[in-house]
């Protein structure tokens, strides 16, 4: 039996043993609608609420604040979708909206179907390391500017974006408008090791998902500041405070609450997962024409992101997958519209480098020994794909 | 669980793509064919020498390929590789995808423009052997290169159009 080495935990994270126990008596015995009068019903609805609680604790904000979704993407669309509609019917003149070059495609393209509708959107570049810099943003406001999404940690090149310093502007540029700009974070990639209080953030939306943090599949939430207008974008019973209609994922929803409260718990194996990290780039960028994308210091503790000339990524992620490895890339071959990847290109890398580029993202059960087989495999992988290769 | 069986590609490409036939570049070729992915902008090259059969026609004695691309593009240059070798030119050029990916078991729908890739680099470097020796070319040959000729300015044209984007952004960069 090959080993089984799972390297990709930005695509997504394992179950967490303690997750799935707390979410089977929900599958099983505890089946009620949270909205039956019932017993049954009850039961589902204080399991619900008590994730509420959870989410509200870990993000700082007050349960009433915390709306429930089928997923970040969901929540994504419900932020950037329900906000605008709300100030549409609310300001009735045209207004400007603002999001970054390197947002997931769950923002990326809202904000692109927003301007089809004929909204004025500016897309922020971000510095050559894959930051975009509060300036830029600040250029970049209008004093018809009303709703601002800028991801907290990128998905591809682990970027950490200043979050807490363009929130501080945004309320600092608040004080002196009538009409208030609001401030999205899609969080997603950052709620396993960056700090989510949105008090200090100052933001007025955060999407995040539960399957990045080791909960489930199909649940994300999405915390909505008390006083943000906001439109529902999906109509029908009006469950979660008449803004996401449709019966709750009980059981899943009991999965996000479980692993949140996990991600609390297990704060101090950053050190650790940064420690193979740094590994992991250090020897990486031993391979000749290897490059790292992004910057070195302000990126999550769990991402590498390299570039290796004359590879194709696609090639390179079936090779390794063959040795038992699995990881990601930004090739246009590996991509469903075979483009390479947004990001890498707004960060100014040429065609030919996001297609040899490599994702490596670590996680709660990734150990050295893996890191050391990989780290292994990888130069002969490589090696074999450029004997191939013309370049 | 058979892990094989949830991979996007079949057996025979996996294989092909794990021991590669004919790689690496020619010394002294006949004709080269060096042609590029008009879907993900990939690259093939392919090198032929040849050789005449004791009836006097002329086949490929040898064969050589380099790609930089995904595993559908590497698996469809070795097989074609094996498929053509020691055939006659007028055998080799009748040669198209469809035998390719048969032969390979198949590909997923969106890789079938990698398997083009493949025949083209080898109607090119028969078209450049043919026509460096002032030999007659066929007319679907002929035709092809034109073709191939016109991709590749729309290849050219679509880098640069993501190297204006990056122009861009970098003129960006040091307005700051
Ligand atoms: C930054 C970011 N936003 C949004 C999403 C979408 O999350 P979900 O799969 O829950 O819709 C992802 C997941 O890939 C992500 O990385
Ligand atoms: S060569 Fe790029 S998708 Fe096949």
């Amino acid at each position: 039996m090959p080993k089984q080495i799972y390297l990709d935990y930005a695509a997504t994270t394992p179950i967490d043993e303690e997750v799935l126990e707390a979410m089977m008596p929900y599958l099983k015995k505890d089946f009620g609608n949270p909205s039956s009068l019932h017993h049954f019903g009850q039961i589902t609805r204080v399991a619900i609420d008590q994730t509420r609680k959870k989410a509200a604790r870990f993000l700082n904000c007050s349960e009433s604040e915390i709306v429930f979704c089928g997923s970040a993407t969901e929540a994504n669309s419900l932020a950037i979708f329900g906000v605008v509609k709300a100030l549409q019917k609310k300001i009735k003149k045209p207004f400007h909206i603002i999001t970054t070059k390197i947002e997931h495609h769950a923002v990326l393209h809202p904000f692109e179907e927003l301007e089809k509708q004929g909204v004025e959107v500016s897309f922020v570049a971000p510095n050559k390391i894959g930051i975009v810099e509060t300036k830029e943003i600040k250029k970049a406001i209008k004093d018809n500017t009303v709703f601002i999404s800028v991801m907290y940690a990128n998905n591809e090149i682990g970027t950490v974006q200043p979050i807490e310093e363009i929130g501080k502007l945004i309320s600092q540029i608040n004080k002196n408008r009538k009409q208030k700009i609001y401030f999205h974070t899609d969080a997603v990639q950052a709620v396993n090791y960056l700090d989510c209080d949105v008090q200090k953030l100052k933001v007025d939306l955060l999407t995040l998902s539960a399957h990045k943090i080791y909960g489930p599949k199909g649940v994300g939430a999405l915390f909505i500041k008390k006083g943000t207008p906001i439109e529902p974008i999906i109509y029908g019973g009006g469950h979660e405070f008449g803004l996401r209609s449709g019966t709750e994922n009980v059981a899943g929803i009991v999965g996000l609450g479980k692993a949140i409260e996990l991600v609390e718990k297990h704060k101090g194996d950053t050190e650790r997962i940064k420690n193979l990290r740094d590994k992991i780039i250090e020897e990486v960028l031993k391979i000749p024409n290897a490059k790292l994308n992004g910057s070195r210091e302000n990126r999550l503790p769990n991402n590498v992101n390299v570039s290796i000339s004359g590879v194709e990524g696609e090639s390179l992620v079936i090779a390794l997958d063959q040795e038992g490895i699995a990881v990601s890339t930004g090739s246009a071959c590996s991509s469903h519209e075979l483009k390479p990847s947004h990001v890498l290109l707004a960060i100014g890398l040429s065609p030919k480098s996001t297609h040899g580029s490599l994702r490596i993202t670590l996680g709660r059960f990734t150990t050295e020994d893996e890191i050391d087989y990989f780290l292994k495999v990888l130069p002969k992988v490589v090696k074999r794909l450029r004997e191939i290769s013309p370049f | 669980m058979n892990k094989k069986q949830f991979t996007l590609y079949s057996k025979k490409v996996l294989e092909h793509f794990q021991n590669p036939r004919n790689y690496g570049k020619m010394k002294n070729p006949d004709g080269v064919g060096k042609v590029g992915n008009i879907v993900c902008g990939d690259v093939m090259y392919l090198y032929v020498k040849i050789g005449k059969k004791k009836n006097g026609k002329e086949y490929i004695k040898d064969i050589k390929f380099q790609t930089y691309g995904c595993l559908a593009a590497i698996a469809s240059s070795s097989i074609l590789t094996e498929m053509v070798k020691e055939k006659t030119i007028e055998e080799a050029i009748k040669i198209n995808r469809s035998q390719i990916v048969k032969r390979l078991g198949g590909l997923p729908p969106i890789k079938m423009h990698c398997s083009i890739l493949a025949t083209d680099a080898l109607f090119e470097a028969i078209y450049d052997y043919l026509s460096k020796n002032k030999k007659p070319i066929p007319k679907f040959l002929k035709e092809r290169h034109k073709q191939i000729e016109k991709e590749k300015k729309e290849i050219e044209k679509r880098y640069k159009e993501w190297i204006k984007l990056e122009e861009k952004l970098s003129k960006n960069e040091k307005e700051k």
